[in-house]
């Protein structure tokens, strides 16, 4: 059983096709990278593909599970750190995990632990809303990770981290390949050849490339990865 | 258990905004002070402690809409959402999390205010308490109408629907402020039709030991409160399903 299979899922908002007819399929255990310039529809996608949004058209199947019918299993096997940083800003960085450990009915000593392994021991008393901008990622991430999902769904993680942070959290998506499934968008191009599997690029809500980065790289004649995404994400030509 | 943690951060959340202290609290307990102040000087019927005491508690409850309408408007724009609408939780326990700890509050706000009225001068005795249970579908009442507006509404028509509009017309058609006959015709039956006045006057029958008086109102009031909270619950479900 494939992680992710998305059946040509459709979404628009008014007049615009936000995602058109995308089709593609995650293993288990894969990191995936979804690329694509602003606007493409990646954000999108991801919404359709944690249940979040229903498609209007099409379908995709979690661990096997259907997130235009079964929208209740799949929250139970996906995880998601939004775009933006999703923290209750009155909370404190501990019960903001609290509060995900509650949620998902699991012991409160989860929390303890997600704050030593996701280094957020040293703000843990802090208001979650005055935290900086990176530390807010941080711990919207590790409320993403805290529940253990089987497919985790990253839309743009390291947005705004810094460098030692974005490494961290590279060794940790590192770490979870082959147990997690993970499927992560972002604008840095050395990020998604160095971490991902499998790439694809989206053009206006249509996938427009799908394969490894040295695949994609041999297809656009392209010297670099970053010469490769520029040329496919400015074509038309559907794989 | 899932709804209970999500009470718990809505508790949280509101015990340490100090607009919740100054309109939940502060606000109630200083008008009920200056209308008794003014009473002590030129004897108003309306505000003797056992007729204010009820207003007062209605008035305090419409900044309860307040919070519920601007902490689920809130928490609906932000990414928070998302990932509440992406675990198990369902619509029904999102609701639940905001209005748990909103019951809460208006608890403590009812009592906080039973102290004041005892201050000034409200006789001690269990029919205060009576007043305290009869004033609880007011604030279901006010809490479900505030997760409705919160469920339809973003932030800032909140502010203005729920912060202004809503407070204003429940104070006046509540009857606390001025008998409600003294407006008669159209105005007084819609305010009869609608769960403040009937609260108050609920309120006011407890304190007066008068049972039978106490029990069409608060039927009413209650049928209000089951129906908005059916609505709020609608609205949450919609919006939820369409993120
Ligand atoms: N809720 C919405 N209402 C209306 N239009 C929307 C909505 N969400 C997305 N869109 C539109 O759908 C298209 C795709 O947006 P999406 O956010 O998925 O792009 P993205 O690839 O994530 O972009 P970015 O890199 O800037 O995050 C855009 O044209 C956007 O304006
Ligand atoms: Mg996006």
């Amino acid at each position: 059983m494939n992680a992710i299979e998305a059946r040509g899922l459709c979404k628009r908002y008014g007049g615009t096709r936000a995602v058109d007819d995308l089709r593609f399929e995650v293993a288990q255990g894969e990191v995936f990278a979804l690329l694509g310039v602003n606007g493409a529809g990646k954000s999108t996608a991801v919404r359709m593909l944690s249940g979040l949004t229903p498609p209007d058209a099409g379908d995709a199947l979690l661990m096997g599970r259907s997130v235009a019918r079964e929208r209740a299993e799949v929250r139970r096997v996906v995880g998601l750190s939004p775009q933006e940083s999703a923290v209750a800003p009155r909370l404190t960085t501990r019960e903001n995990l609290e509060l995900i450990a509650g949620l998902y009915g699991l012991p409160g000593s989860r929390a303890a632990e997600a704050l030593e392994a996701f280094g957020l021991a040293e703000v843990a008393g802090r208001a979650a809303g005055k935290l900086s901008g990176g530390w807010q990622r941080r711990l919207s991430i590790a409320m993403a990770l805290l529940p253990g999902p089987r497919v985790l769904f990253l839309d743009e993680p390291t947005l705004g981290l810094d460098v030692l942070a974005r490494r961290a959290l590279w060794d940790l998506i590192e770490s979870l390949r082959g147990r997690v499934t993970v499927l992560l968008t972002t604008h840095y191009m050395e990020e998604a050849e160095a971490l991902s599997d499998r790439v694809g690029i989206l053009r206006a809500g249509r996938l427009t490339a799908l394969g490894t980065a040295e695949e994609l790289k041999a297809r656009a004649r392209a010297a670099s990865f970053e010469d490769a995404f520029v040329a496919l994400a400015a074509t038309q030509e559907v794989e | 258990m899932r709804t209970l943690s999500l009470a718990k951060r809505g508790l949280l959340e509101m015990v340490r905004d100090p607009l919740t202290l100054i309109f939940g609290a502060g606000f109630p307990l200083a008008l009920m002070l200056l209308l008794s102040a003014i009473q002590s000087r030129v004897p108003v019927p309306l505000f003797a402690p056992e007729r204010l005491t009820p207003g007062i508690l209605c008035f305090g409850q419409s900044f309860l809409a307040l919070f519920a309408a601007q902490g689920l408007s809130r928490d609906r724009s932000s990414a928070l959402m998302l990932r509440l609408l992406c675990s198990p939780m369902t619509a029904r326990d999102c609701l639940l999390g905001w209005a748990l700890p909103l019951l809460g509050l208006a608890l403590a706000q009812g009592t906080l205010c039973l102290g004041c009225a005892f201050a000034l001068g409200l006789d001690v005795n269990p029919r205060a308490l009576a007043m305290l249970a009869a004033a609880l579908p007011g604030a279901a009442c006010q809490i479900a109408l505030g997760l409705l507006c919160g469920s339809l509404l973003n932030d800032r028509q909140v502010g203005g629907i729920c912060g202004a509009l809503l407070t204003n017309l429940s104070a006046w058609l509540s009857g606390a402020w001025f008998d409600l006959s003294l407006m008669g015709g159209a105005v007084e039956r819609i305010a009869r039709m609608l769960p403040f006045a009937n609260c108050v006057d609920a309120g006011r029958a407890a304190l007066a030991g008068d049972w039978a008086g106490v029990a069409a109102p608060l039927l009413i009031a209650s049928g209000w409160a089951l129906a908005l909270s059916a609505a709020a619950g609608m609205a949450f479900a919609r919006k939820a399903r369409a993120a």
